[in-house]
């Protein structure tokens, strides 16, 4: 059924329609929406049989949502950046414990400074918890990455984060197809746990392990993910039988076929990257783009397949690993090790800047001119950062570096 | 179903992990020997009839006494039960009242008729024993439960020796006597009465003895002289508590009567006499109250009957219907010294002597080839055995303390002596346990008496002092009571160790059977011993 | 509640009144502990300590809880020392569906548990969340005092010996003024924990309102196991708070844990004490009341408070007025009636 709503709402409807039995909500923007529709669903009784608790803080609700998936319960939570680190020990937990929770993530920048608003900060810095991470491009695919990730996490025993963008998707309203329950149905299985607090098969969960089994139980979560890699193109190629629609996979290539530069990026920002490449195509550039669907597991054999046709490429990424430049072009790097394209990184979008088709435009024209640094950071106030740099070399300690900015832009007032 | 690997473990998969690797010193079950145990001269396994009897099984209860001692009813009256003069209980709050229950059961026995069994099949030995006192009737009661043939040669015309002729009836009703005395006879004991052993070869000719057990007592009185001018008359103890058996009340000792001595029998003969109408009756004694042999809740009684004291006392003569008595001082070392200072106690009717007993070695005995006399005594060994081959003593024949219960010890050990020795055996003492001390129990489990209740308690403890004319026990209060004992040293069932073990290494192995350790998983922390409410568990260290 | 069985005190004199069974009652008045068939949920072959108290504890409550619920329990477990030494891989010491997530989430991941079993229809099934007092009073709190608030049907069960036991001994908030501990060491001006105000976990968790709280201890384990039965008779969120004096922690000889655990009852530091829906509804009366010095002598952490001098007579004044508050504040010294 085609909907024009909230992209929160979406997730919400689509979530209901998983029959989830535990759900835990714990508020923090820009993910609020999704639990509040959730709320509102099982409280009219659209979702049934469905345990519905208010917690404390974003550790509790995956704490609960832990508990209930080990007792064999379909359980799913939200949350948003300092929320996610907050959580941070149960994020890894769930993953060690092999419990498949599904997470919508709202991407958000984390603090401090404090900002409410998207990149991928968040997601980034649980990259490696062991959690599936999967992105949706658009409303859309939010919607249908979530129906798919309960499959994949209860398949593979692993946890699913769905990342969705915060603001841009999550408060974006779209037109979706909602599916309807039966074709859910015929898609997600009811949850059969490989383990579970039974009665019946009383077992100990969660043990102590030390040297002598560690490294294989870790070899075991990383071999988990592998065998991911394989099932999301299977599960994808059964959502679009079941749904008719193409959603989900390990990354969407557009117009990469001749592509002589190709641009590579996770969620939202794809939808003005594309813009941008139709734009040049009609000029006359080659260049296409990588929409990357799963970001963990990382499809390194699938990507270098494709990417190295490219002369060249162009990571877009909404994060800074600080001290070393961009997480997503790291990886590409992985995939591409060995062959000669360059793999240039824009940093672009970092709490909530927008990234227009005008700046994009400009970087990728650079690219064909061979004139794109190694990093670029996108759209960057060079004028502040070099007022702030020359201050800090004649006065060590000048104060924080992210007031100091704000003055010079006027943001605050100058001390007396 | 399959788990997860490392994450998910089978339930109790611990039990491979053999913590008891980790232990330096184990801990054991042990039977350490209560105190009332150890000091019962009738060798009395006290703990273990009370655990029966506790439990309502009164007639295991008894059968658990008569193992050693064949009259519990007479004992439960008549015995000074040092058991609890030692008893720990009394360091919780007071004594358990063992007497009381002992003469609980030993009436609820004969009430009911119950009999014990013989253990061993007719060995064809005979043994003759001489004298039915409490030693000799022991002797010849175990010796039958041991298969033998015991006939006793008993001088006075009845049965019972001191316990009829000695023990006052108001402490011992002669029913009782009578009864307990008429169960061993049933057993198969042949008592020949009026039957005074002249010739002891001559004896055994004619019974065709293979051993003996001299119990024929002491029954002279100690004598000492002096001087009277025959204004007062002057009796001993031990014929005045005979001639009252043999005349009942009939008889007449006057209205103010001295008796002279300060043990048990002086108490008796004094509290006889006002049971015979003696409205005054003066006890004179040479030492202080508190150094009288007699039992002090004797002497407690017979103040209570109105009987007056006159310590550090000696009698000088007689004159003019009345005592003069001499006063005397003790010294450091409980001496009693003249002082030369004199008072007079005037109309006494009777002087009743009762300054102990002495055996009669003018008789039978002098012409028993081997045989040794200490002082007045038969001279024997630490097993009872006499000079004479074939010959053991005991009771008050032989130089040791004269009282009742050690008398039934003697027999009981005479006649494993002797069942040995018809056997050609050796008899061998049992090891006795190490004594169960009090602070190795831990008393915070057995409850101490809420303030209400402490009056009722010391009531009972009082009513069980045996007065006859107070009673018996009824049930529920020697239930009461026997569950009181602490069972010092030996495992009572309780449950604590199993309950305290931390690693789950004991084993409960069913109601009567007690509790093993299981070394595989024991660490060895010591809880179920410190927890171990009767100290019936020890650490000893490991061997490695 | 008495700490005795009723029917023993009809016949107040009875062998071992106070021990864990006794063959003179009736196999319902004796303990859960005293039984051939109890389950021993925490079974041998655990790695804790000789004399361990919280090994003890844990047997204790879930082999009574056990009991009162036709064996339908499910644990879930803190970090800390109970989940260590009874769950190292490849062996767990565990009979019953146990689960292990973090240090400071038991209470939260319990409420999901409890979840589940409603959501699946079992709501015969009952929830344990249990944990030390590091993983209650300190980092579990937040997820702890969120599980009252819902009154989730939880059974939160905490066995606290003070500190932190499991990572070397040092200071928690349950850790009693003055102990030494690796992070308080008895040196400097103020040697051993500090007089703070304290955390009264028990007494926090009346604040909620919740269906039952109860203090607990295993040298009273009738009262343990009552408390715990009478814990499972409610649903909603509920609280045992049980001492487990624990040797290494507290430098007591392991074969005296229990001992230990009496003293600290008898002197009155320890109330036991149980509570419905924020009052207190009965406590035990203290038999044979000791000086607090009677208690603390027994224990390495407090040594340096026997070295005599102003300064410690004072220190052990205020520990005594602390018991005496409690002694007043549960009316635990009492008159005979």
């Amino acid at each position: 059924m085609l909907k024009q709503i909230e992209g929160s709402r979406a997730v919400a409807e689509a979530i209901g329609l998983c029959r989830p039995e535990v759900i835990c909500a714990y508020p923090i923007t820009p993910q609020t929406h999704i639990v509040e529709g959730l709320s509102e669903l099982v409280r009219e009784g659209v979702i049934e049989n469905c345990e519905y608790i208010n917690v404390e803080s974003e550790f509790a609700a995956l704490s609960v949502a832990i508990g209930a998936s080990a007792a064999g319960a379909r359980s799913y939570t939200a949350t948003s950046s300092q929320g996610l680190l907050f959580m941070a020990e149960a994020v890894y937990n769930a993953a060690g414990l092999g419990l498949p929770i599904v997470m919508t993530l709202g991407n958000r920048a984390i603090g401090a400074p404090i900002n409410i608003w998207n990149d991928h900060s968040d997601s980034m810095a649980m990259r490696d918890s062991g959690w599936i991470q999967l992105h949706a491009e658009n409303n859309q695919e939010a919607l249908d990455l979530h129906i798919l990730a309960f499959r994949l996490a209860e398949e593979v025993s692993c946890p699913v984060m769905v990342n969705v963008d915060g603001f841009i998707l999550t408060h974006a309203y779209e037109r979706v197809d909602l599916p309807r329950q039966e074709q859910v149905d015929a898609f997600l299985p009811p949850y059969e746990p490989v383990q579970v607090l039974d009665l019946a098969d009383p077992v100990s969960i969660g043990a102590m392990v030390g040297p002598d089994a560690f490294a294989e139980v870790r070899y075991l979560a990383h071999y988990k993910q592998l065998m991911a890699l394989e099932r999301i193109p299977v599960l994808s190629a059964d959502f679009r039988e079941k749904f008719g629609r193409e959603s989900g996979g390990l990354f969407h290539s557009y117009r990469c076929d001749d592509a002589e530069v190709v641009v590579i990026a996770l969620g939202s920002v794809n939808g003005t990257i594309k813009d941008v490449i139709d734009e040049m195509r009609s000029g006359g550039y080659k260049i296409g783009s990588i929409s990357i669907t799963s970001f963990r597991p990382f499809p390194l054999v699938a990507l270098r397949e494709v990417l190295s046709r490219a002369r060249k490429l162009v990571v877009v990424e909404k994060n800074l690993a600080v001290g070393l430049g961009g997480i997503l072009s790291s990886n590409i790097r992985m995939a591409l090790r060995g062959l000669v394209q360059p793999v240039h990184t824009v940093i672009a979008g970092l709490g909530g800047r927008p990234i227009t088709m005008k700046s994009l435009a400009e970087v990728f024209h650079k690219a064909f001119k061979n004139e794109l640094e190694d990093t670029h950071y996108l759209d960057l106030d060079w004028n502040a950062i070099n007022r702030e740099l020359d201050r800090s070399r004649a006065a060590r300690r000048s104060g924080p570096i992210a007031e100091n900015i704000l003055r010079d832009l006027g943001g605050i007032e100058k001390r007396a | 179903m399959e788990h997860p690997f490392a994450i998910t473990l089978d339930v109790g998969s611990s039990l491979a992990n053999r913590t008891g690797s980790w232990r330096t010193s184990r801990p054991v079950y042990v039977k350490h020997l209560p105190p009332c145990n150890d000091t019962c001269p009738a060798g009395e396994n006290i703990q273990a009839w009370l655990f029966r009897a506790e439990e309502g099984n009164y007639h295991l209860a008894w059968q658990e006494i008569m193992k050693n001692n064949p009259l519990p009813a007479i004992m439960g009256r008549a015995c000074y039960h040092t058991c609890e003069s030692v008893c720990n209980r009394a360091r919780v709050d007071e004594t358990v009242g063992i007497h009381a229950v002992e003469r609980f059961l030993g009436d609820m026995a004969i009430a009911n008729g119950w009999t014990v069994t013989i253990d061993k099949p007719v060995s064809g030995k005979k043994v003759l024993v001489v004298g039915s006192g409490p030693a000799g009737l022991s002797a010849a009661y175990h010796l039958t439960r041991l298969g033998h043939k015991a006939i006793i040669h008993e001088a006075a015309a009845q049965t019972g020796g001191l316990m009829r002729y000695g023990i006052p009836t108001y402490r011992l009703p002669r029913r009782v006597l009578d009864a307990e005395i008429a169960r061993i006879e049933a057993m198969g004991v042949e008592v020949r009465l009026n039957r005074r052993v002249e010739d002891l070869g001559a004896a055994m000719a004619e019974e065709g003895a293979d051993a003996v057990f001299l119990a024929s007592g002491a029954q002279n009185t100690r004598l000492v002289d002096f001087p009277t001018d025959g204004s007062v008359q002057v009796r001993d103890a031990i014929s005045l508590l005979r001639e009252i058996e043999d005349k009942r009340a009939q008889l007449d000792i006057g209205k103010r009567v001295a008796v002279y001595g300060g043990g048990n029998v002086a108490i008796d003969a004094a509290r006889s006499a006002i049971r015979l109408g003696a409205k005054e009756v003066i006890i004179v004694y040479r030492r202080t109250r508190a150094t009288m042999p007699a039992h002090d809740f004797e002497v407690v009684e017979a103040l209570e009957e109105g009987i007056e004291l006159r310590v550090l006392r000696t009698i000088e003569r007689i004159e003019n219907g009345g005592l003069v008595l001499e006063e005397r001082v003790l010294t450091d070392t409980n001496r009693s010294n003249p002082t030369g200072r004199f008072e007079y106690l005037e109309k006494v009717d009777t002087v009743v002597m009762a300054l102990g007993q002495l055996v009669d070695n003018n008789s039978f005995l002098k012409g028993v080839p081997g045989l040794e006399f200490v002082g007045d005594g038969v001279k024997v060994d630490n097993l009872l055995r006499s000079g004479r081959e074939g010959v053991w003593a005991g009771g008050d024949l032989i130089p040791a303390e004269r009282n009742l219960t050690l008398a039934v010890g003697h027999g009981k050990l005479a006649a494993r002596q002797i069942d040995a020795y018809l056997r050609g055996e050796t008899y061998v003492h049992p090891p006795r346990g190490k004594i169960a001390k009090f602070e190795k129990l831990n008393s915070w489990y057995y409850a101490d008496a809420p303030k209400t209740i402490q009056p009722a308690l010391s009531l009972i403890r009082r009513q069980s002092g045996f007065e006859e004319v107070l009673g018996n026990l009824d049930e529920s209060n020697a239930l009461y009571e026997a569950r009181r004992c602490m069972s010092c040293g030996n495992c009572f069932e309780c449950d604590n160790c199993y309950g305290a073990c931390p690693d789950n290494a004991i084993i409960k192995v069913g109601p009567g059977q007690g509790f093993e350790f299981k070394y595989d998983y024991c660490k060895g922390c010591g809880l179920c011993v410190t927890e171990c409410p009767c100290g019936a568990i020890d650490m000893v260290p490991e061997t490695i | 509640m008495e700490e005795m069985p009723r029917e023993q005190q009809v016949k107040f004199y009875q062998k071992g009144t106070y021990t864990v069974g006794n063959r003179l009652v009736n196999a319902k008045s004796r303990a859960v502990q005293s039984s051939i068939t109890r389950n021993n949920s925490l079974t041998s072959g655990h790695r804790a300590c000789q004399g361990c108290g919280e090994a003890l504890g844990a047997r204790y409550a879930i082999d009574a809880a056990m009991r009162a619920c036709n064996n339908r329990v499910m644990a879930v477990n803190a970090t800390g020392c109970l989940e260590v030494f009874t769950t190292p891989y490849p062996e767990t010491s565990w009979q019953i569906p146990w689960l292990h997530s973090l240090f400071g989430n038991a209470a939260a991941v319990a409420t999901g548990v409890a979840a589940a079993t409603r959501v699946k229809g079992k709501p015969e099934i009952r929830i344990i969340a249990q944990g030390g007092d590091g993983g209650t009073t300190d980092i579990g709190f937040g997820c702890l005092s969120g599980m009252f608030e819902r009154n989730d049907d939880v059974l939160y069960i905490c066995y606290d010996n003070e500190g932190y036991m499991n990572t070397g001994v040092q200071r928690s908030s349950a850790t009693p003024p003055t102990a030494r501990t690796a992070t308080t060491p008895a040196v400097g001006k103020e040697p051993g924990n500090v007089f703070g105000t304290g955390k009264n976990l028990p007494r926090i968790a009346m604040a909620h309102g919740i269906p039952y709280v109860a203090t607990a201890s295993v040298a009273a384990l009738h009262d343990l196991e009552a408390k715990v039965t009478k814990a499972m008779s409610f649903r909603g969120a509920r609280y045992i708070h049980i001492q487990v004096p624990c040797p290494l922690g507290w430098g007591s000889s392991p074969a005296s844990t229990i001992n230990v655990a009496r003293l600290s009852v008898k002197c009155g530091l320890f109330p036991l004490f149980e509570a419905e829906r924020g009052e207190v509804t009965s406590s035990v009366p203290i038999r044979n009341p000791i000086p607090v010095i009677d208690f603390l002598r027994t224990q390495r952490r407090f040594a340096h408070l026997m070295k005599g001098g102003e300064e410690n007579e004072r220190k052990i004044a205020k520990l005594q007025a602390i018991a005496d508050e409690n002694i007043r504040r549960y009316n635990l010294v009492r008159k005979e009636v």
